[in-house]
């Protein structure tokens, strides 16, 4: 029986020919990654295993994005502390601010992914980097320190849910409605343990920047990863960032899948994900009258440049309503001086948008826009949960960059098509 | 080993910003962690829970964040085991990797009730309710995460083999 795309990585990644759903494998790893809140728990662990050194200090990426630039005493700590063992350990890819961006933005810009791959971050969107046709997964702080100190992982081989894509999305909808609409029709565990795998000719009209906002999101169903079929566009993008050699896997034609599902992307409308879980999807035209405080266009999920210039192009010449706050955070410095250059920060700023330097903050109710009882945020970020955002009587509504920028102009929820 | 206990029972899908909320994620200390724990789905949690109860919930327990303070509250907040239909998968990992004993049994995660009076034995994997007189057995882990748990997580583990 064949394999599939991720079932290939790791059978590579652990010196097997051969692999099958189910089997537990120890794979060798290309990066470990780890933030401002996870990493001072490793740290910790890494230091009960007593070895003196990391498996390979240029393998090893420490991005303090979290809480930074630190909100208060206890995070200036713990970024102190994190800090202080990448010196110690000679970690070449620590983040200091004014170089960090938010960690799923920042490693496939800086060229630390490629194709073929296989990645552990201690942070649950680490699933991100499955759209450069790479294996990547969360774990948490104690997988991180094994994974610092032996350049190993223990996994357990998932099978995989194949979708396949094919049409051309409509104008103002992307990649993080088409996540959105999956996660609404196969739930938040739809794909509990199991891989994403996206292929289909639909692939070759969605930017890496959409298929980055979708694999990101594969851990709100429950995946294990999510995976695109590597393309020009890809090789392409690698080639621009990286200088690392990458390996292209394709899933063997007879490759067995548990689920397989066919997405017209043309028929895909704006989504949005109401509270408190990310699978309670409605279209923009069911939505009804909801009134909101406050817009957060930013995070690992939406951050990137493509977002910031959609933003832009529904912002231009108009103004955020009177009654609600517009927070635009490029997720990294890089997407930052671009949006300046192109001239993004002139049309948010005279909108009445606030923009940020790159954080996570509000995603996580971390800092940088905290919603106070009642509040409700439309969001580009990926969770909804209860207290998500801040107080635990909050609202946060996932949505695209486009759908935020609009709701932002109109003061309630509003497809971009109104404004 | 054995845990006993009485079950406090959650619905599907807690996630881990319920289980510890971020803003109580600047610090790493497990005690300050565990005060906090649950505090957003059950304020009364911390008041409530004695040592050696038994956490109840559904499907897909520990969705979420990969944040590992998560588990690590709920250990230390004095539960000896959580019974779930499911378990996200990074939280269960976690658990595992902490030495926190999980175990996945959808007709127990079904039947208990809160407040009944639970034994398990992990050896054989069955749940014992005493209150209702009736037992469930849950799925049994496979032999690497059995070396995992005995070895008291995935540092003991390592440490152990390394020395090898």
């Amino acid at each position: 029986m064949g394999m599939t795309m991720t079932q290939k990585i790791l059978a590579d990644h652990a010196g097997l020919e051969n692999v099958k759903a189910g089997q537990l494998i120890k794979a060798k790893l290309d990066l470990v990654l780890g933030n401002d809140i996870t990493t001072p728990v490793a740290v910790k662990e890494f230091r009960k295993i007593g070895v003196s050194k990391v498996f390979d200090k240029n393998k090893i990426a420490i991005v303090p994005d979290h809480f930074t630039p630190n909100k208060d005493i206890k995070s200036a700590e713990q970024v102190k502390f994190i800090k202080e063992f990448a010196r110690e350990m000679g970690i070449v890819n620590y983040f200091e601010i004014g170089q960090m961006g938010v960690e799923h933005a920042l490693l496939p810009e800086k060229g630390l992914v490629v194709a073929g791959d296989v990645v552990i971050g201690a942070d649950s969107h680490t699933c991100t980097y499955g759209a450069l046709g790479a294996f990547s997964t969360g774990i948490g702080s104690t997988d991180m320190a094994a994974g610092m100190a032996t350049g190993e992982a223990w996994f357990k081989v998932p099978e995989a849910i194949k979708f396949v894509l094919k049409g051309k999305l409509r104008k103002w909808v992307s990649g993080k409605d088409v996540i959105l609409h999956i996660i609404g029709m196969i739930g938040v565990d739809g794909a509990l343990y199991k891989s994403m795998e996206f292929t289909g000719e639909g692939l070759s009209r969605l930017s890496m920047d959409d298929r980055l906002s979708m694999a990101n999101m594969a851990i709100e169903a429950g995946g294990k990863n999510g995976i695109f079929d590597v393309d020009e566009k890809t090789l392409e993008y690698i080639k621009e960032h990286s200088t690392k050699p990458y390996k292209i896997y394709k899933a063997d034609s007879d490759a067995e899948y548990s689920e397989a599902y066919e997405i017209d992307l043309s028929e895909i409308k704006s989504t949005v994900a109401f509270p408190h879980l990310p699978e309670n999807t409605r279209t923009i035209d069911k939505v009804g009258n909801v009134a909101i405080d406050q817009v957060v266009i930013g995070s690992c999920t939406n951050g990137r440049i493509e977002d910031m210039r959609v933003a832009a192009a529904i912002l231009k010449g108009r103004k955020v309503h009177p009654k609600v706050r517009c927070i635009i955070i490029p997720a990294t410095q890089k997407i930052w001086k671009q949006s300046m250059n192109e001239g993004l920060f002139d049309i948010f700023v005279d909108s009445g948008a606030a923009v940020s330097t790159p954080t996570c903050g509000p995603c996580l109710g971390g800092h940088m826009g905290i919603l106070a009882k009642g509040e409700r945020a439309v969001a580009t970020t990926n969770r909804n949960f209860v207290g998500r955002m801040g107080h635990p009587e909050s609202e946060v509504y996932l949505a695209s960059p486009a759908v935020a920028a609009a709701s932002a102009i109109a003061g309630r929820i509003a497809s971009p098509d109104e404004i | 080993m054995r845990a006993n206990g009485k079950a406090i029972k959650y619905g599907n899908n807690v996630d881990t910003d319920v289980i510890i909320p971020a803003r109580y994620l600047n610090t790493s200390d497990p005690a300050e962690l565990a005060s906090h724990c649950m505090e957003d789905l059950d304020k009364d949690f911390i008041k409530k829970v004695k040592n050696g109860d038994v956490m109840v919930a559904g499907k897909n327990f520990g969705c979420g964040s990969s944040r590992e303070h998560a588990p690590i509250a709920i250990k230390v907040s004095g539960i000896s085991c959580i019974i779930a239909e499911t378990f996200a998968r990074i939280f269960y990992r976690n658990a595992i990797n902490i030495g926190l004993p999980i175990i996945e049994c959808r007709e127990a995660a079904v039947d208990i009730s809160d407040g009944d009076s639970i034994s398990i034995d992990f050896d054989s994997g069955v749940i014992t309710n005493n209150t209702k007189n009736k037992t469930y057995s849950g799925v049994p882990f496979p032999e690497f995460m059995q070396q995992l748990i005995s070895a008291d997580g995935l540092v003991g583990y390592i440490k152990k083999n390394m020395t090898k």
